[in-house]
């Protein structure tokens, strides 16, 4: 195994010598989580409103005060009913509420964003039915899982699984492809180790920096973003270990298909990455695609992790739990394997 | 030597047309987006399962039940005996929502001390679960109000309030989504491809020859990028035509301001890609460079999250961002029907952007090292 | 007879490391002036500040009429280069190679095609003149990069190491080429380390570590050090030499 070893050693120093891209990889994870941690949110912090009045009512003023003094919504001040299409348009308010003469009040909404306009109109209607909400149903709600509604449950997962793809399979990808270039990959292939082990011997650097990215992504959730890993962590980590070599011979497989690295990359980014964040359930929920979407998900590893990973990280769920996502994804990394090595040998004949 | 230009720029495209995979890929580019991804980036939230178990089974409560049946958010599932079974079937994820109503509910509420009603809902995710909170309160207090009006029992002031979409009234994300994908695209062809075109002279050694010549700087990038340029410009036409075929839809406003806030984009982002390229050393350094910050660009250029959601200081950050601007004029235009002065301050910002980052390119770029 | 470079202390250094130490010599025009040393003894790093790739750490020189620090960009109009990897365009043929340096070095499309047709005549060349660059074996790439060099008949040609890698006719077959632009005046600077390469130069100079330590002709040379080879007045040389096999 001595030749292996250098093998592996020889990777390493190639990682190493590339501070930049080396910073990058590691700086990554860090600045998604903080991103989507604190600063991408899809709820409402702010509704730009104005308002039509041409009588000041008792019932009038009230709503005025409620809607300048509501935390959420910035009060963009009274306007002339001719105007309202303009400051729609110009963007300058995302809502206007018309107080008409008898008492009737009109919301007109830019709905241009259809699913924020929704909330939107859900939340202002609130505010001015405040009245009615006193003699509303008395309803007690509970969410479950995650009562403070932390969006953290859903992205981090998420993240996890975009941060293993990108460095496991484009990088590995990247670095069998400019060996290939350069030649020196069939130096490597004329020596005595099995062709098996050169490649093995490319993954192994990278598995390493993906645990680490691993660790430092779990650290986070737990202390910065104060999301409590509720499952077993050892399940936790046979999962993500698991996805993560899959990663790797997706990388691999990859690169026995391309003969450039722009080529590689390009197919890398088309056909791995865009469809991996698209139709893993990570950004966009998977029940609500079309059919034929939908089976296409079937075979993105990416949306299995998903499912595993929430049922475990936040549902603390075992083993048993997610025995259907664990065997998929080891059938999936099997088979990218073995199809990788015969593509070498291929190449070899 | 202006002359030198049509020379390197007849190069460029014999190189691309000889290209296997480029072509396929320019072309796919288009489709794929305007196809395939309005269909993924769904973010209704719908067919929320429901299980809805009502101790009291009075008229008002089924004419909840009722309401929540005919509602198209939500699939009542099977009639469900206690809270506790319904309470398993969410952690095992058969349902996202329960609907709890205790015993003599509606009696109590006319007494006026009724018990209040169990809701539970699913909040692994927590947009969906909000938001199908939300959907459940709402659509329960409109059953509640219905049955009030019919025992002529007080008008409440919700009776008053009338709601109008405007620029979007069938409310079609996809309509929302379109014109933000096709940036993608414009991010895709303008900033990846001459970065990689640049980085591949720069490992196999090419760009030393050109180096060595008396080819200026400014020609070689302009060389590199005018031809991008054009191929953005037609497949941002082909791809605005596929939009309208497809899903029908067709700039409210000029289509003209679409194009110019595409080109001063199309600038800002291949400077920035030729000023990247300029500072590594090889692909894999480019790339994941790029990688970072177009991820950056994407995330918080309200693409798919609204700028204002943000916190103030991620909000300053997204200023110097050039998608931010022409995500907005995109928008505002198909949308909306925005006009020029209107969006005055977009313009100025893109082409402010475009001299900063096509400066820096120049700048970078040394013949000389 | 007049020359065509002159270099006085020039230095290249990558912070500690002084890749060239402080040298000074003169090329005349017309001749064929060869730079010999071991691998690593610093040949490419000062052709590459000669030709205005790179900036000399200090001292100064001159190129072809133009200050070698300041006016980089004219020297370039009248020189022509050729890389070790002989940096072609590998998906584009041997015609459209050689059509873009002419039109970049201000040739019309007329006088470019005419020196074309002339230059894969020459060759032999004329058979392959639509074959992608990437389809063509060693020896014709290299003999592509050359005519690509000289396409614009440029007072002066750089060529770096251009005879590694292929088999003794074909470089015999280089040299030719070499001699054949010699003989129209073209001046040649040519780095190499192959020592029997020597015997083709007029002047010839050997650099180790970074320091040019002969500076004549090679019979002159020869003779100094006793020596019936090139190779022999190398081993002289180079037994000190700290850099390099």
């Amino acid at each position: 195994m001595n030749a292996f070893a250098s093998f592996v050693r020889k990777e390493c120093i190639h990682i190493l010598r590339d501070p930049r891209t080396m910073l990058i990889v590691l700086l990554m994870p860090v600045v998604l989580m903080m991103l989507f941690g604190f600063a991408i949110s899809t709820e409402i912090k702010n509704i730009d409103v104005a308002a039509v009045a041409t009588r000041y009512t008792t019932d009038v003023r009230r709503d005025l005060t409620a809607l300048e003094h509501n935390p959420y919504v910035t009060f963009k001040g009274i306007i002339r009913e001719g105007e309202v299409d303009a400051a729609l348009r110009c963007g300058r308010c995302s809502a206007v509420v018309l107080f008409g003469r008898d008492g009737k009040r009109h919301i007109v909404l830019d709905a241009s964003n259809s699913s924020l306009s929704a909330s939107a109109a859900i939340y202002l209607r609130s505010i001015l039915t405040a009245d009615a909400a006193a003699s509303a149903l008395p309803v007690t709600t509970y969410m479950r899982h995650n009562p403070q509604l932390k969006s953290a449950y859903n992205f981090v997962p998420g993240v996890m699984g975009l941060i293993f793809i990108l460095i496991c399979a484009l990088m590995t990808c990247v670095s069998v492809v400019r060996e290939k270039e350069s030649g020196t990959m069939e130096v490597l292939l004329v020596s005595p180790v099995r062709p098996v082990y050169v490649v093995l011997a490319k993954m192994i650097p990278y598995l390493a920096l993906s645990l680490f990215n691993l660790a430092t992504i779990l650290l986070l959730s737990h202390y910065v973003l104060e999301m409590p890993v509720a499952g077993n962590l050892s399940v936790l980590l046979i999962l993500c270990t698991l996805y993560i070599v899959l990663s790797l011979f997706l990388g691999l497989f990859v690169s026995t298909l391309a003969q450039s690295q722009m080529v590689a990359l390009l197919i890398c980014a088309m056909v791995m990455l865009v469809p991996m964040m698209m139709l893993s359930g990570m950004m966009f929920p998977v029940e609500n695609l079309p059919p034929v979407l939908k089976q296409l998900t079937f075979i993105v590893p990416a949306r299995w992790f998903n499912d595993a990973i929430r049922k475990v990280m936040v549902e603390g769920l075992g083993f048993v739990a997610i025995w259907k996502e664990l065997s998929i994804l080891f059938a999936m990394a099997l088979a990218l394997f073995v199809a990788s090595i015969k593509k070498f040998k291929d190449r070899l004949e | 030597m202006k002359h030198t230009l049509p020379i390197l720029i007849r190069k460029e495209v014999t190189q691309f047309r000889r290209n296997k995979v480029l072509p396929r890929i320019v072309v796919m580019m288009p489709l794929m987006l305007v196809l395939v991804l309005p269909l993924v980036t769904q973010m209704d939230v719908k067919n929320i399962s429901v299980a809805f178990i009502d101790h009291d089974r009075s008229p008002l409560t089924l004419r909840m039940e009722s309401h929540l049946a005919h509602s198209d958010y939500f699939r009542l599932c099977e009639p469900v005996g206690s809270f506790e079974e319904a309470e398993q079937m969410l952690d095992d994820g058969k349902v996202d929502l329960v609907v709890c109503i205790p015993e003599h509910f509606e009696r109590d509420l006319t007494l006026g001390d009724p018990k209040p009603i169990l809701l539970e809902a699913n909040a692994v995710n927590a947009t969906k679960g909000a938001q199908g909170m939300q959907y459940a309160l709402q659509t329960i207090a409109s059953a509640a109000m219905e049955k009030a009006r019919e025992r002529g029992a007080a008008i409440g002031t919700e009776q008053l309030l009338t709601v109008e979409n405007r620029y979007n009234p069938t409310g079609n994300y996809r309509h929302f989504m379109l014109p933000a994908l096709m940036i993608v695209l414009l991010i895709l062809v303008c900033c990846f491809l001459p970065l990689l075109n640049i980085m591949t002279e720069k490992e196999h050694g090419t760009i030393e020859q050109i180096n060595v010549t008396p080819v200026g700087r400014l020609e070689f990038i302009l060389a590199k990028l005018i031809p991008y340029w054009l191929l953005a410009m037609v497949l941002l036409a082909v791809a605005m035509l596929l939009a309208w075929a497809v899903y029908g839809l067709l700039p409210a406003g000029a289509a003209a301001l679409v194009f110019l806030a595409a080109f001063l984009f199309a600038l800002c982002i291949s400077g920035f890609a030729v000023t990247i390229a300029n500072i590594s050393d090889t692909m894999q350094q480019a790339i994941f460079v790029m990688f970072f910050f177009v991820m950056l660009f994407m995330l918080m250029s309200g693409l798919f999250t609204p700028i204002d959601s943000m916190p103030r200081w991620a909000q300053d950050i997204t200023y110097a961002f050039p998608p931010r601007y022409v995500i907005d004029v995109f928008r505002s235009v198909y949308l909306k029907g925005t006009l020029f002065v209107e969006l005055w301050f977009d313009f100025l910002m893109l082409t402010l952007l475009a001299v900063v980052f096509n400066l820096l390119a120049t700048v970078t770029y040394k013949k000389q090292s | 007879m007049d020359n065509i470079i002159t270099v006085s202390n020039l230095t290249k250094q990558f912070g500690s490391f002084t890749a060239v130490d402080h040298i000074t010599f003169a090329v005349s025009r017309g001749e064929i002036f060869g730079f010999l040393g071991a691998n690593g003894a610093g040949k490419t790093t000062a052709m590459r500040m000669l030709c205005g790739l790179s900036k000399p750490t200090s001292g100064s020189g001159s190129v072809a009429g133009y200050d070698l620090r300041t006016q980089g960009e004219q020297i370039k109009r009248h020189i022509g280069y050729m890389s070790q990897r002989f940096s072609l365009y590998e998906d584009l043929t041997v015609v459209e190679n050689m059509e873009l340096y002419g039109g970049i070095y201000g040739l019309s499309r007329r006088e470019v095609s005419d020196r074309v047709d002339q230059l894969l005549t020459a060759l032999q060349f004329a058979d392959h003149r639509d074959d992608l660059v990437g389809s063509l074996p060693l020896g014709w790439k290299q003999k592509l990069a050359f005519m690509v060099a000289t396409v614009h008949r440029p007072e002066l040609v750089f060529l770096d190491e251009p005879t590694g890698g292929v088999d003794p006719i074909t470089r015999r077959q280089f040299w030719d080429l070499i001699r054949a632009a010699a003989a129209q005046g073209t001046t040649i600077f040519v780095t190499t380390h192959y020592m029997d390469e020597a015997e083709y130069c007029h002047r010839i100079s050997i650099m180790v570590d970074g320091q040019i330590r002969a500076l004549d002709t090679p019979a002159a040379l020869r003779a100094r050090y006793g020596a019936e080879t090139m190779e022999q007045v190398f081993y002289r040389l180079a037994r000190e030499a700290k850099r390099g096999d």
